[in-house]
């Protein structure tokens, strides 16, 4: 089909006026977007390594959660990890973010119930790392898997991956944050392994509470090292991970479950 | 057939400029709304810790759906070389990348963090389906509007035809990437399947096709110009094609789901009793949007033109609302049911374990969506202003080789 070779009159009047005010717009459009890309390009981290410098590859931190030890009505792991952290609700439940939590499982069949803490599992392939459009999901070499809060763009995409509902989003401004725990409205956290804590070779906060005034059913420790108790504990008895019929090989361990 | 001439549309009745100022005064307010909730947090939307896509994510997927799917039109003139199709084009071009825009913009204000596109468009993880999306999404734009100009530009004209097939498979890539959005969630159980993909591509046919009919005949009747019965029978009867390739791939999604025992959770929750989303998916998604379309353009006789017309028209409105209630059930129906912790287990949390989500939609977030279609709206509207998108006449004498005058009343 060949079209009319004859121009419209109204095309030759403005397109000379039309063509000039796209070519200004576009300029105008450089002139704006090209300082801010320049700045980021300089002040961004050279790569993702950057962020995991310090930690060491030979180490798979991990936890071994011993649910016989674990009391049904006890919940000091998560009030010490609200305090350690700086985590505070606004009596919105729907919102509030929540790092660590105790869930009830009840078996409907028997009836036997059980409740256990449930955490980021620092999983060995992490869903939510995989999603992350940004990279600001990532996994330290030690196998500690965070949120790099100045590049979390607040997409929600990690909290549609993960499989254990880990991940809370700061719906709402925050106050008196705790140095060691940057948080910030409108990106994705949840918990760290206190990972400020393993840095200067203390236990994570939730551990310490359970041992100190919960039932010790928390273990914490390197499972790459066959010589910690935790790797010769899961040797020893049987352990479980939840889900782990989808391959993530999370770094927290349940006995007992 | 005679020789087509486009021209801008003359846009200087109060109609035109009515239609103009409402489109730009949805757009401030969806700008608003964006802005309120950034102020304040996600916390005045209805949105959760447990329903983490909202209302906005319904508007952007469906206009990014619908971008692709715009373009249809375009690629049956070039691609497939269907004559009577080639004057349809351009506005096919226009408004793909007019949608593609306005669902782009809903998506980047409603982020926790929007003021860090830049962090977008700078680092990116290419193991995620999220940043190759960025790609095919400003590809996608870059490409059509090189397809437009080649299609415009008579001394480029014959590009067209390999600018068009580039397009066609940049618009088919594009949307297998927003299917896998969905399809790459493993831990959902409402999501986790190959089939979105093609689920998706389906409903970018169907959803892009009723867009554009409405635009094109809101177009010729706001501009005056003829639309001939031809155009209307081919589209209308193609979009029948379409809602019934979206009822075969949504019927095949639960019938694949229900076959695993594992799924039946979920599948009961969409297909019987999940409230609003079962509400939505048999009278929305099936009723509305599926059945009454089909009945719409395959029992209307098209020898009377005006009635097809508006059979037609109706069945394209039918089919949009329906795309809404099918992209509601999808998004939060499939986010509102749980995630199964501890298979066969009964559990419960502070944190909501094990509960279905409440989930109700707050009016920043929908007037934020619509901002979005006011958006393409106004784009598409601009464009036909200011740029040759629509031809003078699209009569059926005028566009169709085979057609006989007497053939037809229109």
């Amino acid at each position: 089909m060949k079209e009319n070779n004859k121009k419209p009159v109204r095309e030759e009047s403005c397109n000379t006026s039309r063509r000039s005010f796209l070519g200004s717009l576009a300029t105008a459009a450089g002139i704006s977007l090209a300082p801010g890309v320049m700045l980021y390009g300089i002040g961004k981290p050279s790569s993702a390594a950057a962020a995991t410098d310090g930690a060491s590859s030979s180490v798979r931190w991990g936890m071994l959660i011993d649910l016989s030890q674990c009391d049904n009505g006890c919940d000091d792991c998560v009030t010490a990890c609200a305090t350690e952290n700086g985590l505070r609700g606004f009596g919105r439940p729907e919102t509030d973010p929540q790092w660590i939590r105790k869930v009830e499982m009840t078996n409907p069949e028997t009836g036997h119930s059980k409740s256990l803490p449930v955490m980021c599992q620092h999983c060995e392939d992490p869903p939510c790392v995989d999603v992350c459009p940004t990279g600001a999901s990532f996994k330290r070499a030690d196998g500690i898997v965070l949120v790099d809060k100045h590049s979390c763009i607040g997409c929600r995409y990690c909290m549609m991956a993960c499989p254990y509902k880990a991940r809370s989003f700061v719906h709402e401004a925050l106050e008196d944050q705790k140095t060691h725990a940057p948080r910030g409205k409108g990106t994705v956290e949840s918990c760290t392994l206190c990972v400020h804590r393993i840095d200067e070779n203390r236990q994570p906060a939730c551990v310490e509470a359970c041992s100190d005034t919960g039932g010790g059913a928390m273990l914490f420790g390197d499972l790459n090292d066959p010589d910690s108790e935790i790797s010769r504990r899961v040797a020893t008895y049987a352990s479980q991970q939840i889900r782990a019929d989808l391959g993530l090989n999370p770094g927290i361990r349940y006995r007992n479950l | 057939m005679k020789n087509i001439t486009y021209t801008e549309l003359e846009g200087n009745g109060t109609t035109f400029y009515a239609m103009a100022l409402g489109l730009i005064g949805v757009m401030l307010a969806g700008l608003g709304s964006a802005f309120y909730m950034e102020h304040h947090g996600h916390v005045v939307t209805g949105m959760t810790n447990q329903v983490v896509w909202g209302m906005p994510h319904v508007f952007a997927i469906f206009l990014i759906v619908a971008a692709s799917g715009a373009l249809n039109v375009a690629s049956i003139g070039t691609v497939f070389s269907k004559p009577v199709y080639k004057p349809l084009g351009r506005l096919s071009g226009l408004l793909a990348i007019a949608l593609l825009v306005g669902g782009l913009v809903v998506l980047v204000l409603d982020l926790g963090r929007p003021d860090r596109l830049i962090v977008a468009m700078t680092r990116y993880n290419f193991k995620s389906i999220f940043a190759w999306n960025i790609f095919l999404y400003v590809g996608f734009l870059l490409v059509v509007a090189t397809y437009l100009w080649l299609q415009m530009e008579r001394r480029m004209n014959r590009f067209a035809k390999t600018a068009g097939l580039a397009a066609f498979a940049w618009r088919l890539v594009l949307t297998t990437g927003t299917g896998c959005i969905f399809g790459f969630l493993v831990a959902r159980e409402a999501y986790d399947s190959a089939i979105m993909a093609p689920l998706f591509i389906a409903m970018s046919f169907s959803y892009g096709l009723a867009v554009y009919l409405l635009v094109l005949l809101i177009a010729c009747k706001g501009s005056g110009r003829e639309l001939g019965g031809v155009v209307i029978r081919k589209l209308g009867r193609l979009l029948g094609v379409f809602v019934i390739a979206v009822l075969y791939f949504t019927a095949l999604q639960h019938l694949t789901s229900l076959y695993a025992a594992e799924h039946a959770g979920i599948e009961r929750f969409i297909l019987l009793d999940g409230g609003i989303y079962t509400a939505l998916f048999w009278l929305g998604q099936v009723f509305l949007g599926g059945l009454l379309p089909l009945l719409l353009v395959y029992r209307t006789s098209p020898s009377d033109t005006q009635k097809y017309r508006r059979s037609v028209s109706l069945a394209s409105v039918l089919v949009i609302i329906g795309g809404f209630a099918q992209l509601y059930v999808i998004v939060i129906g499939g986010q509102a049911y749980p995630l199964d912790l501890f298979p066969g287990m009964e559990v419960s949390s502070s944190f909501h374990d094990g509960a279905v989500a409440a989930y109700a939609p707050s009016l920043p977030e929908f007037v934020l969506g619509l901002g979005g279609v006011a958006l393409a709206g106004f784009i598409v509207m601009l464009g036909l202003r200011v740029l040759r998108f629509l031809p003078a006449s699209l009569a059926s004498a005028d566009i169709d080789p085979h057609h006989k005058a007497t053939a037809e009343l229109s």
